[in-house]
């Protein structure tokens, strides 16, 4: 186990690398001078001056890539060229909100997900089936921007229950997760199904029926387990990609986290804290991955020889 | 396939016959086709379907509610929704078939090589396909689009590149498993060139399942490149970019509400269909992947 787990980290740091040299590239792939992008749009020339020198931009780039990895080791991207601050504080300020909204919409999403996998798989064929696919394959295609809007229309507007937006209180977050974990929901209920029923195909599940086990015990203690396996996973992936869909919900609600400032940041060409944030974000997927494969082959014995 | 039409014997029936028959009573997936059509439709005769020109500003009729006149009502500059929504399609449906196509045409380039010559050239590729796919789609985008600068023509690109993975690793595994069958072996035997005998013989025995989720992409193109517009890094506002309308109308909520629920429910139906359709072509293709 430990050789695995040390393969696998020793694995992750070329993809580290190469992305951190991307995120390094970024800057000088954009046209025009990195040191007048980067000092921003009111800098004098005495300014530009100072940025180059400070970041190194006057040296050879292989020498700048090792100054940037150094910086970033240091958590160190300069400062945000629309507020001043460090892009670190600016981070670090952001972090705390996108964590519970993903955590939150995470919880909800795995409960319903599963409920409603598992009610497709075993009636299958029949009405719950239809209705449970049918939500799954409707939260896959809805617009989580739309639904964000209709949500507020209703519970916002109209019955005044619920804020708009902005995260004030435990009641700020009902919206915003709801909305972020509709699509994961989805996702987990079809991914459960097809678990459920691959497992239900297996023997020993045979066994406990014929033995008379009672059926509802087959299936949560027999069939779910086993298949909640893979399903460990999917959640897994499944955080990743909420960390995606974090950046439209946080607009729609006007969530102070990270998703919006990336928003922000790109549309405001702030080019110290879009490196920080994808960089970060980077960083965030392949740990999320790495960790499932871990956990996977904790519960898998196979992978871990191969 | 009219080669297979005439050696189909009364007795074996031809491939294509085998899953039109499978995708007839498939009704979801018919309906949703003829639901796109429709779409396709009114999007490519848009100047003749749609009842208002998209840009016309009435201000006599400001954030009016759905009626005769207008179906579904106008915006903030008293243009026609409805007529938008068509024109919109045009914007939604060419950014879906466009990124989707060049995403496509990359990812099967990648995907037939990978397979083909496996090795280094196999683990470059697939490593690099294993990195985009750890991403969300969305932040590759915007990724992209940091870059290259926010617009609609840039969103193809940045929504182009998250398809690249699915389609190289798609073909990749149908690659590896038809280059060592008995035809390919034998058009190797006679001396058929391997560009020949990837693009001929080792790709259209991936091209069905290339469909099915060539289908899936297209609706999922469309619901990023939406929710970019949306955002505000995609389409911008004059356009009547489904996303950039829901951007637009946001600030009506409560008030005129019909603004943002149509173009909402527009990107909503299209991206089901195409969902269905994908579902109901893959059974169709392959009724073993039906539970999967």
């Amino acid at each position: 186990m430990l050789n695995y787990l040390i393969r696998r980290i020793v694995g992750i740091v070329p993809v580290i690398l190469v992305i951190a040299l991307l995120v390094f590239l970024f800057v000088h792939m954009l046209p025009g001078d990195p040191a007048r992008l980067v000092a921003g749009p009111e800098a004098t020339l005495q300014d530009i001056e100072n940025v180059r020198r400070s970041l190194g931009l006057d040296r050879p780039i292989h020498e700048q890539f090792v100054l940037f990895l150094w910086h970033a080791v240091q958590g160190d991207f300069g400062n945000s060229l629309k507020t001043r601050i460090p892009v670190v504080e600016e981070i670090g300020l952001r972090l705390t909100p996108t964590i519970w909204l993903t955590v939150c919409a995470m919880a909800w999403a795995t409960v319903f997900g599963l409920l409603i996998g598992v009610a497709s798989a075993v009636k299958r064929g029949r009405w719950p089936d239809y209705v449970g696919m049918f939500i799954a394959v409707s939260g896959i295609s809805f617009p989580a921007f739309w639904l964000g809007l209709l949500l507020i229309d209703l519970f916002s507007v109209r019955l005044g229950w619920l804020p708009t937006g902005g995260f004030e209180s435990a009641k700020s977050l009902i919206m915003p997760s709801f909305t972020l974990g509709l699509g994961v929901a989805a996702v987990m209920a079809r991914f459960t199904r097809s678990a459920f029923i691959e497992i239900s195909r297996e023997d020993y599940i045979r066994t406990a029926h014929a033995k008379g086990v009672y059926a509802r015990a087959v299936i949560w203690k027999h069939t779910l387990r086993n298949a909640l396996i893979p399903v460990i996973t999917m959640v897994g992936l499944q955080f990743g990609f909420l960390l995606g869909g974090s950046i439209v919900v946080e607009t729609v609600f006007s969530w102070p986290g990270l998703g919006r400032l990336l928003v922000d940041s790109v549309a405001y060409r702030d080019y110290p804290v879009i490196q920080a944030e994808i960089l970060l974000f980077s960083l965030e997927f392949i740990l999320i991955n790495l960790t499932v494969d871990v956990l996977y082959a904790v519960a898998n014995p196979e992978i871990r020889f191969k | 396939m009219s080669d297979a039409a005439v050696i189909a014997s009364p007795g074996v029936r031809s491939p294509l016959r085998e899953f039109w028959n499978r995708l007839r009573r498939r009704k979801v997936a018919l309906v949703s086709a003829a639901l796109l059509l429709l779409l396709v439709l009114s999007a490519v005769f848009a100047p003749w379907v749609a009842p208002y020109d998209p840009t016309a500003a009435d201000y006599a009729n400001i954030l009016a509610p759905p009626s005769a006149a207008h179906w579904a009502g106008t915006d903030a500059f008293g243009r026609d929704i409805l007529s938008r929504i068509i024109w919109g399609g045009r914007i939604s449906l060419a950014v879906g078939f466009l990124s989707v196509s060049i995403g496509g045409i990359v990812g099967i380039g990648l995907g037939l090589i990978s397979g083909f010559y496996g090795r280094w050239l196999d683990s470059l590729i697939m490593r690099s396909s294993d990195v985009l796919l750890a991403f969300p789609g969305i932040l590759l985008a915007i990724g992209v689009i940091a870059i290259l600068g926010p617009g609609i023509d840039n969103v193809i690109y940045a929504v182009a590149v998250f398809s690249v993975p699915v389609f190289a690793r798609l073909v990749r595994g149908s690659t590896l498993a038809l280059k060592s069958a008995p035809y390919v072996d034998a058009a190797r035997a006679i001396g058929v060139k391997s560009r020949w005998l990837m693009l001929r013989h080792i790709l259209p025995g991936a091209l069905p399942s290339v469909i099915v989720y060539f289908s899936m992409r297209v609706g999922t193109s469309i619901l990023t490149a939406a929710a970019l517009s949306f955002i505000g890094l995609g389409a911008q506002p004059p356009s009547p970019e489904w996303g950039a309308m829901l951007a637009d109308g946001r600030s009506f909520i409560g008030v005129a509400s019909h603004v943002t629920f149509y173009p909402g429910m527009a990107i909503f139906v299209t991206v089901l269909a195409f969902n269905l359709l994908g579902d109901g072509l893959r059974d169709a293709l392959d009724p073993k992947l039906k539970n999967v």
